[in-house]
């Protein structure tokens, strides 16, 4: 070969020649160590004084032992969610899951599904008034073992010895009665939120609850969530100062969104038990759409305030735990959906907290009090993040990530600002669970792919359903006595923080509460009771 | 310029080998940076990138993501071509393979983000551009690199293939000239 020939020796010539990029990557190898360098004491310097403990939940407690037997109480749109979270997805919803997949490699649904923990659950007892749920909750729930019943009231059910705990997704007009009802009878109850539908029963409950023993949880899942638990700790090292304002918002732009549910083509008298619907509601004839869409009327429910404000409100109060304000405001009215519904679909609360402060970087007894405000729409979509405003930084919560942006007038960060260790346009912080691990300090493309919600990776393991844990929770609490997340305390404070929004809007006024009493004190007792259309009917 | 296509050996003027050898090294540092920069960082993916991708290969990218352990290979091949490529080209070691496996990366980091018209992305470019991008410069940056090798005159490959006596003769040729 010619290159014999060539290889001859290499001589002095060859070698200055054959290494004469060494140098280059010397220069390389000395520039990058020291870009590296600068960006590691950056980042320390920031992780340091922060000193933020990216928190992961507890594992768990063992579902190992003989089966919990429960009893679902309402089979629409959230019953099929919980009971699919606890193990048995409808026939119905595999199927379209696994077209769905079929059509698109990235929709893992049935796939997240399937993996589920098992949580050694059974359903013996289903209770639906609609008898095409009723059907349909059979179905989903039997097994080769489990034959389940159906029952025809919640009465029969929770007089059965068959039953452990039940799983309760109703109207909220009978959240309370019927968990009032199942704490009585001793079993362990999981409650759709709003906890209760009016002020009076909130009580009734409460006492109920506390003195049976059960396990009580109210189905708020983002307790679940790593971020709120992250956010817990950096509310503990006091890293926003003193927040002032915390804005949390809806918007929806969709028929579903505004609960224009799905009338079933086979309501009717005769496959509805309309009767034991209306409940404590005031006695009207049979009516499919009062039935199916009932979060539009106010005997059944609260709307904005029940259904969506109290989201926002638990997870400002499972990191805050800010509990039930001083006062609350609350206007709004009916603007994009004028099909004949009670409840508004426009709707801004501002709840007071005078005396409440989350620290302060000043000199003392200069900040104190804060205000969240919850402001709605279900006429937009526009993408409305919670932010929670503090003086040295504001913090936002976005899906399950939160990031945390200096404020450029802080007191805390002001060396670090005037230094230019700390950029108020990039994130001071960001917290992704799916990420390996914590940035202090984020690239301009990092951040913008987190603001996306492009960010993710499946490092961790598989993505799981939220739901899905809370349940597990609370089984958990049944079978080991582990401690609920939110239970009748967190459900006591969300229910009169809703209630007290709702009375504003619908008695035009400023609704006033006594931390010492533990009581509305500008509403009449009839009212708290029975609710305003008592009064108006 | 003559060439030796039997060897892969060319003979360059000063100023072209001069040029030739500056735009391989500077190639060379940009790949090994992108890499070791990705290295550095424990959390850096290609995940949101590939999530990312638009047209008709697209779906093929975000299976690439959609998939655990697919994607660790994906960031471990990244991560490692991207070393591995810089330093070949940045040393003149096996610096046509080198060129060829650069080209390949930039190729598919074209083909997943190609700035079509109509084509949308998440990632912010930091220029404008219409159909050509930098990637694709780049790739035929390479691609010029490839053609006209020079790491057999100034390069590691000298030591270990030899640097060919025409070389020797060609060079003082135009020494003298």
């Amino acid at each position: 070969m010619a290159t014999d020939k060539n290889k001859k020796g290499i001589g002095r010539r060859d070698l200055i020649k054959g290494l004469a990029a060494v140098p280059v990557l010397g220069a390389f190898a000395f520039s990058s160590v020291k870009k590296k360098n600068y960006d590691a004491e950056l980042k320390e310097a920031i992780l340091k004084e922060l000193d933020i403990e990216a928190a992961r939940p507890a594992a768990g407690g063992s579902m190992e032992g003989d089966p919990i037997r429960l009893g679902i109480i309402g089979f629409g749109i959230r019953g099929k969610q919980l009971v699919k979270a606890a193990g048995f997805a409808t026939p119905e919803w595999k199927k379209s899951m696994k077209e769905s997949a079929m059509k698109n490699s990235n929709d893992t649904r049935l796939k997240d599904f399937l993996e589920q923990d098992n949580l050694n659950v059974v359903f013996t007892g289903v209770c639906d008034l609609f008898d095409v749920r009723a059907e349909e909750a059979l179905e989903t729930v039997k097994t080769e073992k489990n034959t389940p019943k159906r029952y025809r009231t919640y009465q029969e059910m929770l007089a059965s010895p068959d039953i452990d705990g039940v799983i309760i997704a109703t109207p909220d007009h009978w959240h309370a009665p019927i968990s009032i009802d199942a704490a009585k009878a001793g079993k362990h109850v999981y409650v759709e939120k709003c906890m209760t539908h009016k002020v009076g029963e909130t009580y009734d409950l409460y006492d109920a609850v506390t003195q049976s023993g059960i396990v009580f949880q109210v189905g708020h899942q983002h307790r679940q969530t790593q971020s709120f638990l992250t956010a817990q700790d950096i509310m503990r090292k006091q890293i926003l100062g003193h927040v002032s304002l915390i804005q949390a918002n809806t918007n929806r732009n969709s028929d579903n969104g505004a609960w224009q549910y799905n009338i079933h083509e086979k309501a009717s008298p005769e496959t509805i038990d309309w009767q034991q619907f209306l409940g404590n509601a005031p006695q009207i004839p049979f009516n499919a759409e009062h039935f199916f869409r009932w979060r539009k009327w106010w005997p059944y429910g609260t709307g904005l305030t029940g259904d969506l404000l109290t989201h926002d409100y638990d997870r400002i109060n499972c990191i805050l735990k800010m509990g039930i304000p001083n006062s609350v405001m609350t206007s709004g009215g009916i603007y994009t959906h004028r099909d004949g519904r009670e409840v508004p679909d426009v709707m801004q609360v501002a709840m007071e907290y005078p005396n409440f402060s989350t620290g302060s970087s000043q000199e003392k007894g200069k900040e104190k009090g804060m205000t969240f405000l919850y402001s709605a729409t279900l006429g937009n979509q526009y993408g409305r993040n919670t932010a929670l405003m503090g003086h040295d930084a504001s913090m936002e919560l976005i899906g399950d990530r939160l990031t945390i942006h200096a404020d450029p007038r802080s007191t805390r960060f002001k060396d670090m600002l005037d230094s230019k260790k700390v950029d108020t346009d990039v994130p001071l912080y960001a917290y992704d669970p799916r990420s390996k691990g914590v940035d202090g300090v984020t690239s301009a493309t990092a951040k913008y792919f987190a603001n996306k919600g492009l960010l993710y990776t499946y490092r961790d393991g598989k993505r799981v359903d939220s739901t899905h844990l809370h349940i597990r929770e609370w089984l958990s609490g049944i079978r080991n006595g582990t401690p609920i997340s939110c239970g009748i305390e967190e459900g006591f404070e969300e229910a009169i923080a809703a209630h007290m929004s709702c009375l504003s809007y619908q008695l035009g006024k400023r609704i006033e509460w006594d931390p010492a009493t533990r009581k509305i004190t500008n509403v009449d007792e009839e009212i708290l009771r029975g609710g305003v259309q008592i009064v108006e009917t | 310029m003559k060439t030796d296509t039997q060897k892969g050996v060319l003979q360059f003027g000063n100023g072209q080998l001069t040029v030739l050898v500056v735009l391989r090294m500077l190639i060379g540092w940009h790949f090994l940076y992108e890499g070791v920069v990705k290295l550095y960082n424990p959390s850096w993916s290609a995940g949101g990138f590939l999530t990312d991708s638009k047209w008709i290969f697209a779906d093929f990218f975000h299976s690439l993501a959609a998939n655990p352990q697919t994607l660790e290979v994906v960031n471990f091949l990244n991560v490692w071509g991207l070393i591995a490529i810089g330093l070949g080209l940045l040393l003149g070691v096996f610096s046509r393979a080198a060129a060829v496996g650069g080209m390949l990366l930039l190729g598919m980091y074209y083909l997943s983000h190609p700035p079509l018209v109509g084509l949308k992305y998440a990632l912010p470019a930091e220029g404008s551009y219409l159909i050509v991008n930098k990637n694709l410069i780049e790739l035929f940056a390479l691609a010029v690199l490839f053609t006209f090798p020079t790491s057999r005159i100034i390069g590691i490959d000298r030591l270990i293939f030899g640097a060919g006596e025409k070389i020797e003769e060609e060079e003082s040729e135009v020494q003298h000239a």
